[in-house]
C-alpha cells in the first residue's frame, strides 16, 4: 500500500470517528494535542487501525509517535510489514 | 423532618418524545405500539413493542460523551435536559450544589452482546473498543448522566425490576425528606432493542395479538393475552420545598408516602398480599386516608393474573371510589422506566385536570369491573394520586403524590 493511501485512510477515520477538524491536521502538528487523547482514546486507535489494516498496534507502538507524519510512518511501516509476511 | 416536592419532569416515550406530546397522546388516547419485524425473523414469539427511533446527539455531546452511552442513556439524557430545563436548573447551579441522581435501570443487553460477540469473532478483548465497559453496566445511565451534567451528590443506580424507576423516586424521596440531599434527579430508564427482551419472551409473557399491535396491550380487558415490552426514559427532579421555595421554581406536586414491600414468594407470578402492604405502607406514610386519593396509576400490564391480583389489593385498600387506569395500554410496558414515566403521565393528568384513557378495556373480568377504570378521556379534579409499580421477585412500590398546597 502507497504511503499516500494510509494517510488517506487514517485521516478519514479521523475525521468520522474521532471528529478531528481537517484544518487541524497536518504533517507537523502534534497528533495527541490535536485530538485531545486520553488513554481510553488509544484503545478506540487500536480498533481502527486493526479494522482498516487488518494489524494490530499495541500501547508501546504510540510511545514514538508525536506528529501525524510519525503516526502515517508507523501504520505505513506496520503494512508494509504485513504484506511482506 | 423536610416536605419534598417535584420541580421538573422530562420524558421520551413511543407515545411523545417531550411532555407536549405525551401529554396530547395521553389525551387521544394515542398508543405508541407497532410491530418490530427484525424480532420476529429473529425466533420472537411475539414482536410487538413500544416503537421510538434513537436520537442523534452529534451535536449536544462530545465523541467520549456518547461513546460510553447505550440507548437507554441516551433516552435518559434528553429526559434529564428537558427536566432539568422546565426545574430551570442550570450548569452553574449544577457545579455549586450536590444534586444527586438516583436512577432506574436493570438491563444493559445489546452492549454486552455486541462486546463479546467481537470477542468470540477476534479472540482479542482489545478489540472491543473504549465504550462497551460503559454501556454495558447495569449502572450505565446514573454513570453517564453523573458525568454529562457533573453531578455532585448521590449517584448510583436503582436495579428493583419493573419497580425501578419508582423505588428510585422513593429513595429519593427518604434522602430529601430525612435532610441528607435538596436535590435529586430521579428516574428509570429502558432499551428497546432485540436482545433487551429475548429472554422474557421466552417465558410466553408478550401478546401475541400481532394483527392489532394497537389492541394489543388492555389492561383489566378480560381478553387480554400478555404485556407489551417497551421503553425510553422518565426523569423527575426530587427537591427539599426550601431549596424550590428558594429558587422560585414551579412545583408540579409533592410526594407524600412512599410504601413498599416483598411479596417472598414465586420469582415471577404475583400475589394479593405484598401490593396490599405496599398500599396500605405509602398511605400510612402519607398520613391520609383511602378515600383521600382520587386517581390511582395501576401498574397492571396487561398480564392476566397480574391485573386480576392488582384488581384485588387495590378494590381491598380502595374500594370502588379512585379513578383506576393503566396508561400502559397506550405505552406497553415500559419495564424499567415505568415507575418513573407513571409518575410523569400522572404529573401531566393531575395539573390539566384530566384521565387518560384506559384503552382497550372493552370486556373488564369479574375484578376489574368493581373498579372505576375510564375508558374514555375524563375530565376530573386530581388532588392526590397513588401510582403502583410491581417487579419480578415480588417487589412493590406505591408513592402517594398530591398537588401542592
Amino acid at each position: 500500500m502507497e504511503r499516500t493511501d494510509v494517510i488517506k485512510i487514517v485521516n478519514d477515520f479521523l475525521i468520522d470517528e474521532f471528529e478531528a477538524e481537517i484544518e487541524g491536521i497536518s504533517f507537523d502538528a502534534n497528533f495527541h494535542e490535536t485530538l485531545e487523547l486520553d488513554s481510553l482514546d488509544y484503545v478506540d486507535l487500536v480498533v481502527l487501525v486493526e479494522d482498516s489494516f487488518k494489524f494490530k498496534l499495541n500501547g508501546e507502538d504510540f510511545k514514538s509517535v508525536v506528529s501525524f507524519d510519525d503516526l502515517y510512518d508507523l501504520i505505513h511501516s506496520k503494512v508494509n510489514q504485513v504484506e511482506l509476511v | 423532618m423536610k416536605r419534598v416536592v417535584i420541580t421538573g419532569i422530562g420524558i421520551y416515550s413511543c407515545i411523545g418524545k417531550n411532555l407536549d406530546d405525551v401529554k396530547n397522546s395521553l389525551y387521544n388516547g394515542q398508543s405508541g405500539i407497532g410491530l418490530d419485524q427484525k424480532r420476529k425473523d429473529n425466533g420472537y414469539r411475539s414482536g410487538l413493542t413500544g416503537m421510538l427511533e434513537r436520537p442523534n446527539l452529534k451535536k449536544q455531546l462530545s465523541r467520549r460523551q456518547r461513546i460510553g452511552m447505550p440507548e437507554q442513556a441516551e433516552y435518559a439524557y434528553l429526559a434529564t435536559l428537558e427536566a432539568l430545563l422546565n426545574a430551570r436548573i442550570d450548569l452553574d447551579f449544577l457545579e455549586k450544589n450536590n444534586v444527586g441522581v438516583l436512577y432506574g435501570n436493570d438491563s444493559s443487553a445489546a452492549p454486552v452482546i455486541e462486546a463479546n460477540d467481537i470477542l468470540r469473532e477476534k479472540m482479542d478483548t482489545t478489540l472491543i473498543g473504549s465504550g462497551a465497559i460503559f454501556k454495558s453496566m447495569n449502572s450505565t445511565v446514573t454513570m453517564n448522566l453523573s458525568t454529562i451534567f457533573k453531578l455532585k451528590g448521590i449517584n448510583f443506580t436503582i436495579s428493583g425490576a419493573c419497580a425501578s424507576g419508582s423505588h428510585s423516586i422513593g429513595m429519593a424521596y427518604l434522602l430529601i425528606k430525612n435532610g441528607l440531599q435538596d436535590q435529586v434527579i430521579c428516574g428509570g430508564a429502558q432499551e428497546v432493542n432485540m436482545y433487551a427482551m429475548g429472554a422474557f419472551d421466552a417465558i410466553g409473557a408478550f401478546s401475541v395479538r400481532e394483527m392489532d399491535p394497537i389492541g394489543a396491550s388492555r389492561p383489566f380487558d378480560r381478553d387480554r393475552d400478555g404485556l407489551v415490552p417497551s421503553g425510553g426514559a422518565a426523569t423527575v427532579i426530587l427537591e427539599s420545598l426550601e431549596s424550590a421555595q428558594k429558587r422560585g421554581a414551579k412545583i408540579y406536586g409533592e410526594v407524600i408516602g412512599y410504601g413498599f414491600s416483598s411479596n417472598g414468594d414465586h420469582i415471577s407470578k404475583p400475589d394479593v398480599r405484598g401490593p396490599v402492604r405496599s398500599l396500605e405502607m405509602s398511605l400510612q406514610q402519607s398520613g391520609i386516608l383511602a378515600n383521600e386519593v382520587d386517581y390511582i396509576n395501576a401498574h397492571a400490564t396487561s398480564t392476566p393474573l397480574g391485573d386480576q391480583n392488582e384488581a384485588r389489593a387495590i378494590y381491598q385498600v380502595f374500594g370502588s371510589k379512585p379513578y383506576v387506569s393503566s396508561t400502559k395500554s397506550m405505552t406497553g410496558h415500559e419495564c424499567w422506566m415505568a415507575g418513573a414515566s407513571e409518575v410523569v403521565y400522572s404529573l401531566l393528568m393531575m395539573n390539566d385536570s384530566f384521565i387518560a384513557p384506559n384503552i382497550n378495556l372493552e370486556n373488564p373480568d369479574e375484578d376489574s369491573v368493581k373498579l372505576n377504570i375510564p375508558t374514555k378521556c375524563t375530565e376530573a379534579k386530581i388532588d392526590t394520586f397513588l401510582s403502583n409499580s410491581f417487579g419480578f421477585g415480588g417487589t412493590n412500590s406505591s408513592l402517594v403524590i398530591r398537588k401542592f398546597k
